[in-house]
């Protein structure tokens, strides 16, 4: 076999590599198989280590075409150790994977697009395309116009201001769909077979969706190749926690760390929480249902993953749990307030989530949790105008200012002097 | 009654590249059994062994999931429009 190619998951066709997200014979998504043996001389710690601090240190579990060269140093960002968080929230030893600072558009989605946009290019796409609930949007439109592409952009209507002004800005064009995002991506569906576009998440989709094991990746680099005992993850098509765990497996696969049983738990707002719901029935199967959350970027009610993702999750003795949007925002200034990071809703998702699962006991304050955060605060700061006041100014005088301070400290005059 | 059935580009190669199919099916299950008899080529596809809709089909009333509009319970009405959609389909090259 060539070192990667296309295969159906359930029935195990090949299909070699085209631009095509599913199995003709049975409808099941077409996965990404490498040739193991090829790779594993070369990936090595030591090799990795002497690659570029960006995602594409593991560019040999990766399907890139021959020759790529990438034109943005995407990915490896930082792992934090947060301890004051971990106090607040009942953890010993917590992380947060940061892909609210992922470059170029501060979103995990920069990862999956960067692969989805190498193969767009090899296969002879101009126009790049995908239906987005916001992060996706922005990072194509990005990508696009840093690496020559037209880019059209399907969007709910109601989607955040900042993430629609985010991605006209790279004059990509943004098409709004009166309808929510499972109608959006039935659309887009349609259109690909009518066009000859590269859709990201949609015939592109077996690429794009493995630019997501450099989360796993990197997490286990920075964690000095180890792996942890749980990680928590946002999950809207539910693809990025299959994927962590495909890099986890792989990493012991070809020797990098030592195997462990690692525990996934995905994390959903209550408002849209099809995966969340169909784990705690203990169901195998999602049942779709009608997002209302202000979480958006997660708001998918029918996930395309969501089968694989309650996999992943019951296999590992992990859990689901969900959230209330008012917890959604509790969680996002909890995060900024302890840890200095601003991310956005699904990121207080994640947080909120991980809390409940500390309060009962499925996960334990000394076991390693890592935390994925995978968004930008700044993209959702709507959800954050009514929680602060707008002070009336103060004059630019000294005497002001310490009237001012004392009054704020709530100290007598004298000592603030 | 007539209803009109969308059949998506990876299926028509078992369609002998019928793009659409009226037909007066009352219901869901109804609409299999006609598509089998019309398209006996496209029954494996559309069913797994045990017989069952395979889980990565979607179908689509008017635009609306028919998960939400009762799934097999719901009595297709005249004009109704129906979509076969694989649930990330799509691609010219398919």
């Amino acid at each position: 076999m060539p070192v990667y190619e296309l295969r159906c998951r359930e029935c195990g066709k090949s299909y070699g590599n085209i631009p095509q997200s599913i199995c003709h014979e049975c409808f099941s998504p077409l996965e990404v198989f490498y040739d193991y043996e090829a790779i594993a001389p070369s990936f090595t710690r030591e090799r990795i280590a002497q690659g570029p601090a960006s995602m594409w240190r593991y560019s040999d579990l990766l399907p890139l075409p021959d020759g790529h060269k990438p034109a943005l140093p995407t990915g490896f960002t930082p792992l934090l150790n947060a301890p004051r968080l971990g106090a607040a929230v009942g953890s010993k030893s917590l992380y947060l994977k940061n892909d609210a600072v992922c470059m170029p558009s501060l979103s995990f989605k920069d990862r999956v697009v960067s692969v989805a946009l190498a193969q767009a290019r090899a296969f002879g796409f101009e126009v790049v395309s995908c239906s987005s609930t916001g992060n996706l949007a922005n990072a194509v439109a990005a990508h696009a116009a840093r690496n020559g592409f037209q880019a059209w952009i399907f969007i709910p209507a109601d989607l955040e201001p900042a993430k629609i002004v985010n991605t006209q800005v790279y004059g990509a064009k943004v098409v709004r769909i009166s309808g929510n995002y499972d109608q959006v991506n039935r659309l887009c569906s349609q259109i690909a077979d009518e066009h000859h576009w590269g859709f990201v998440n949609v015939n592109l989709r077996p690429y794009y969706a493995e630019g997501s094991k450099t989360v796993g990746y990197e997490i286990a680099e920075q964690l000095g190749w180890r792996l942890p005992d749980n990680v928590v993850i946002p999950m809207a098509g539910g693809s990025l926690i299959t994927k962590v765990k495909k890099a986890f497996e792989e990493l012991v696969r070809l020797g990098l760390v030592e195997p462990k049983h690692v525990k996934f738990f995905g994390a959903q707002a209550t408002g849209c929480s099809p995966i969340s719901t169909a784990v705690k029935n203990g169901k195998a199967e999602i049942d779709p249902q009608k997002p209302s959350t202000i979480a958006r970027s997660l708001a998918i009610g029918n996930p395309a993953d969501g089968h694989y993702a309650i996999k992943t999750i019951t296999q590992s003795g992990g859990w689901s749990e969900d959230v209330s949007d008012t917890e959604v925002v509790e969680a996002m200034q909890l995060l900024a307030e302890n840890e200095g990071v601003f991310t956005e809703t699904a990121g207080g998702v994640t947080l909120g989530c991980t809390r409940k699962l500390l309060r009962d006991g499925r996960i334990k304050p000394e076991e390693t949790t890592v935390l994925c955060i995978t968004g930008n605060g700044l993209k959702t700061t709507d959800v954050l105008v009514d929680k602060y006041e707008t002070e009336a100014p103060i004059a630019p005088k000294l005497a002001e200012f310490e009237a001012y301070l004392s009054k704020t400290l709530a100290l007598p005059e004298a000592v603030a002097v | 009654m007539a209803i009109t059935v969308h059949i998506p580009t990876a299926l028509r190669r078992h369609t002998e590249d019928t793009a659409k199919f009226s037909c007066s099916a009352s219901n869901l299950d109804d609409l299999f059994s006609q598509l089998d008899t019309k398209f006996p080529a496209l029954k494996p596809h559309l069913r797994d062994e045990n017989g069952q809709i395979r889980r990565f089909l979607n179908v689509y009333v008017n635009e609306e999931d028919i998960r939400f509009l009762g799934g097999n319970g719901y009595a297709f009405k005249d004009g109704d429009e129906v979509l076969l959609v694989p649930s990330i389909a799509g691609g010219l090259f398919s």
